[in-house]
């Protein structure tokens, strides 16, 4: 956090300083040479919808990948439930929606759900709430390869809902939904969070943003905000959510502008 | 380790291929015809297919298993199903051997058919019981199985997992005695030879060809099989990465 400078990095250190359920601490990302992440610090508090947006490539995906445990990392810690971030205990309590598919083409809706509920040890009554929770039990017993891409997306989200999961980490779960779907998935993460759990999510449809408790705004692996929606609005004097994240960009390029 | 989720995932595989007729037609089918065209070929040579004939009812299964079992990892890879099974307490092992238990199971039938064709219509001779053609033809394709686990971890698209068929099998398969019995062969190719699983595997059928019983040595072969699959078995989980780039 050093070139972005001004209230960003002050609020997100704040941040940092007073715990959360999933923690990050300069974490420094490489890939094929590039720091994609290159050092980078949030933390995002329990029991919040807490969003993440950002334009495809800016490291979003990157970062939730480091917070389930399957991303190499050069440097910096990432902490979940106060523990290191993909050990041994978190896995199961802390559920993860790729934006991969991640499910097997070659089985039906249920059968997947049973394998992935087996894993985790999840009731097999489980199986049927997650359904429920995506409106796909009409689907159960179709081959997921059949399905269509939104479908198939809810595919995916209902395994990460299986067994217990305190934190949800879901990258771009609504790509590709109609409005209605999308209103009744983000009311779902709602009632999810209201119960106490944790939920990371990604995004790059600003519309969406407004429905978070909490923004985290990312532009090439750097955080530009991090703040309420109802916050970020003020701070920038913009009206839509769209616009703020704009000026930001904007002045984030002009600061680029100025030191180089 | 968890022997629950390990038999979750192998039924969850073998669930994968009942969706899949053509497939498993083609598991089943194909080795019937191959050791059906071999006794053709050998039309006028019972004796030739009476020699070959037992060694590759075992060759087969390490083919298609470690082809079939390369494509479905990559699989896991690609799709991302890999990823969102190790972020779950799933054990690196749990799906390794989930792997091995349903391709060797799927064996048994495979291997069964095709040495009944064989040894029934075919009129193939041996000396050695039936049942020891299956357990060493079922314990090749675990082998295929757990090699192909292993060296689906070097290939990043579908073209590079196919090559290592040649790469890893085809040595094998002109090493271990079938085209030239491994004592003829020179020192050095012999000390190859040695190394390679498959001969072991060969040895074994070509002993259970020749010689009437259960002899020691045939276990002994057995005994170096099964060594090569808990070590390709390892050697895959070692492979396997919880943290990717």
């Amino acid at each position: 956090m050093t070139s972005t400078g001004g209230t960003v990095s002050e609020t997100a250190g704040a941040v940092t300083g007073t715990g959360g359920t999933v923690v990050v601490d300069g974490l420094l990302v490489v890939r094929g040479g590039n720091e994609v992440l290159p050092g980078v610090s949030c933390s995002v508090q329990p029991g919040t919808v807490t969003g993440l947006l950002g334009p495809s490539g800016c490291g979003k995906t990157t970062l939730m990948r480091a917070i389930v445990g399957v991303q190499r990392i050069a440097g910096g810690s990432v902490q979940v439930l106060g523990m290191p971030a993909g050990s041994a205990p978190l896995r199961g309590r802390v559920g993860y929606r790729s934006q991969a598919s991640a499910v097997y083409a070659d089985l039906t809706v249920a059968e997947n759900l049973r394998y992935f509920a087996a894993v985790l040890h999840a009731p097999a009554s489980d199986v049927d709430r997650a359904l429920a929770d995506v409106d796909l039990a009409p689907q159960a017993n179709q081959l997921v390869g059949s399905l269509s891409g939104g479908q198939l997306a809810r595919v995916s989200l209902a395994s990460a809902l299986l067994g217990a999961p305190e934190v949800l980490v879901l990258d771009e779960p609504t790509v590709g939904l109609d409005p209605v779907l999308r209103r009744d998935l983000w009311a779902l993460f709602h009632r999810l969070a209201d119960a106490g759990i944790t939920i990371f999510v990604s995004s790059h449809v600003m519309d969406e943003a407004t429905r978070c408790n909490r923004l985290f705004l990312m532009r090439t692996g750097r955080f530009l905000a991090e703040d309420t929606p109802a916050g970020l609005l003020r701070q920038t004097g913009a009206d839509d959510i769209e616009t703020a994240f704009l000026r930001l960009i904007d002045a984030a390029r002009e600061r680029e502008g100025a030191s180089a | 380790m968890n022997p629950r989720i390990t038999l979750a995932t192998a039924g969850r595989v073998l669930r994968q291929l009942r969706h899949d007729p053509r497939t498993i037609g083609l598991l089943l089918v194909v080795p019937v015809v191959l050791v059906t065209l071999l006794r053709l070929v050998y039309d006028g040579k019972p004796q030739i297919f009476d020699r070959i004939g037992a060694p590759l009812l075992g060759v087969f299964p390490l083919i298609t298993m470690f082809l079939v079992t390369s494509i479905a990892t990559l699989r896991e890879r690609t799709s991302g199903t890999l990823e969102r099974l190790l972020t779950m307490p799933l054990a690196k092992l749990d799906l390794l051997l989930g792997y091995a238990l349903a391709f060797g199971a799927f064996a048994v039938l495979q291997v069964a058919i095709a040495t009944a064709v064989a040894l029934g219509p075919l009129g193939l001779h041996v000396a050695g019981p039936a049942w020891l053609i299956l357990v060493l033809a079922v314990a090749n394709a675990v082998l295929g199985t757990a090699l192909g686990l292993f060296v689906s971890a070097f290939a990043a698209s579908e073209f590079q997992a196919v090559q290592f068929m040649p790469a890893v099998i085809l040595p094998q398969l002109l090493l271990c005695g079938l085209l030239l019995p491994r004592g003829q062969m020179q020192t050095v190719l012999r000390w190859v030879s040695n190394a390679l699983p498959l001969s072991y595997a060969i040895d074994g059928l070509t002993r259970v060809t020749s010689t009437p019983g259960v002899p020691g040595a045939v276990l002994a072969d057995l005994g170096i099989v099964l060594g090569c699959i808990v070590a390709a078995l390892g050697l895959g989980a070692a492979t396997l990465r919880r943290r990717t780039a």
